[in-house]
């Protein structure tokens, strides 16, 4: 007997983010579908970041996590649109990332490119407060907009004096 | 690796490419101008994102690289998005590695702006800014394309390109109106490169045909947008916009300079003198 798709969702969630270990493929809300087409099982993926290098490790996981379950015909489809955001991240995801030391993307704080307030804020103190994943301290300031990953900026806190990963809204 | 003669002649490359014509000898637009199109989305990317590539190991501080990195990281990302749907719309059975590796200068749409060399850290980080600002603009309006494939890359791109171009501005503004120094080569750079900032407003019967089938927009039509956000910019980088008209054109037809050359010398190289390897 096939088994239901709630089951192969609960499988999924034991499969590992290949770069951040701690939170699985259904935590980071890149699982888009699950669903039977007769006798094959087919997953739709959609990618982060285009470039992540993740990605075809991403596929490969899901692909033996699932024949290890004994799945037999399976098809991974892509799918791009709409376009991944880090909304989509689960609030247990977001907790299992703080506990690890990453702190989670504050909603609603994705670049648009537009730069008019930008050069105001630029100048001001209005960008987003990014709490520390280790002591909670509001004193923390960017180092980069960029980290380790694509998905990461680099942060450092004023009170503990920790740098920090600030896992970037999208 | 393209010799140097393949650039020199360039225009006599361009009529033996299969399914490419030289635009200018056509009243209507050339065959397949949908893959042509989406060839020279993607060889921006492709082109830009390893000229940045060449920073890794080089830039100034560590942050500084690891962004650099990233950020190619997502052209290259980009490119692959758009050149296997080139391939498919071709349909030839060319993949984005084959259009990327197995292509000689001629072939290549990119625009002159996106080859030219790094320079120093002001220098690409300017070159950045200018191609950003043209980017985001010009994925807004795909994101309406009559094409689902295209909004859903443009979509997808959009995101990315903003934080580039966030970061490109803050950089550009922080070394114009930052010491003597850095403005003054913040300057040079905005002078040097000007001139090939106009190829990425210039429409041919790509363009038009593009424009016509509801596809993408006339590149024209994204130049108040651009220079508005690089007027905001310049101003707050204390940095003069240069006055001059004249503008290079001729990438985005496969008329390139010989910069280009040396980027495919080294891309592809290992195509190039191992066919077919795979690791
Ligand atoms: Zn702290």
């Amino acid at each position: 007997m096939l088994p239901d798709v709630g089951t192969v969702r609960d499988w999924l969630s034991q499969v590992p983010d290949p770069e951040i270990p701690v939170i699985s493929l259904t935590d980071l809300g890149i699982i888009r579908d699950v669903e039977w087409q007769g006798d094959t099982l087919v997953v739709t993926v959609t990618p982060t970041y285009s470039g992540c290098p993740a990605t075809s490790v991403i596929n490969l996981d899901i692909e033996a996590a699932l024949r290890a379950r004994g799945i037999g015909k399976l098809r991974l489809e892509r799918r791009l649109s709409p376009p991944w955001t880090t909304d989509w991240i689960t609030p247990e995801g977001r907790e299992k990332l703080r506990a690890y030391g990453i702190a989670p993307p504050v909603d609603g704080t994705a670049a648009d490119g537009r730069l008019a307030g930008r050069v105001a804020r630029l100048a001001g103190t209005s960008n987003p407060v990014i709490p520390c994943p280790r002591c909670g301290s509001t004193r923390t300031e960017k180092v980069s907009q960029f980290g380790s990953t694509p998905c990461k900026a680099s942060y450092r806190c004023a009170d503990c004096l920790e740098p920090f990963d600030y896992f970037k809204c999208i | 690796m393209p010799s140097l003669t393949d650039v020199m002649t360039a225009d006599a490359d361009l009529t033996r490419a299969p399914g490419i014509r030289t635009i200018a000898a056509l009243g209507a637009a050339p065959e397949n101008a949908f893959a042509e199109w989406l060839c020279r989305m993607g060889d921006n990317c492709l082109i830009l994102g390893h000229r940045i590539s060449e920073w890794c190991g080089h830039a100034p501080v560590l942050e500084e690289d690891i962004a650099l990195a990233n950020t190619a990281l997502d052209l290259i990302g980009q490119t692959r998005l758009w050149l296997d749907l080139a391939g498919e719309v071709e349909g030839k059975g060319r993949s984005a590695d084959t259009l990327a590796y197995l292509r000689d200068a001629a072939q290549f749409r990119n625009v002159l702006l996106v080859e030219r060399p790094n320079g120093d850290f002001g220098h690409t980080l300017m070159r950045q800014f200018l191609f950003d600002a043209w980017h985001i603009e010009m994925l807004r309006a795909l994101q309406s394309s009559a094409d689902p494939r295209v909004a859903g890359i443009a979509a997808k791109a959009a995101k990315e390109v903003a934080y580039h171009l966030e970061r490109s501005a803050d950089l550009v503004i922080r070394l114009g109106d930052g010491t003597e120094e850095s403005r003054a080569r913040m300057q040079t750079a905005l002078d040097r490169l000007w001139p090939y900032t106009g190829e990425l407003f210039m429409g041919d019967a790509v363009d038009q045909a593009m424009a016509e089938a509801g596809i993408a927009p006339d590149p024209a039509s994204l130049r108040a947008a651009w220079d508005s956000t690089v007027a905001e910019v310049m101003a707050t980088a204390t940095l003069v916009r240069p006055g001059g008209t004249f503008q290079h054109r001729g990438g985005k037809q496969g008329r390139h300079t010989e910069a280009l050359g040396y980027i495919l010398a080294d891309m592809q190289f290992l195509q190039r003198a191992y066919p077919g390897a795979v690791w």
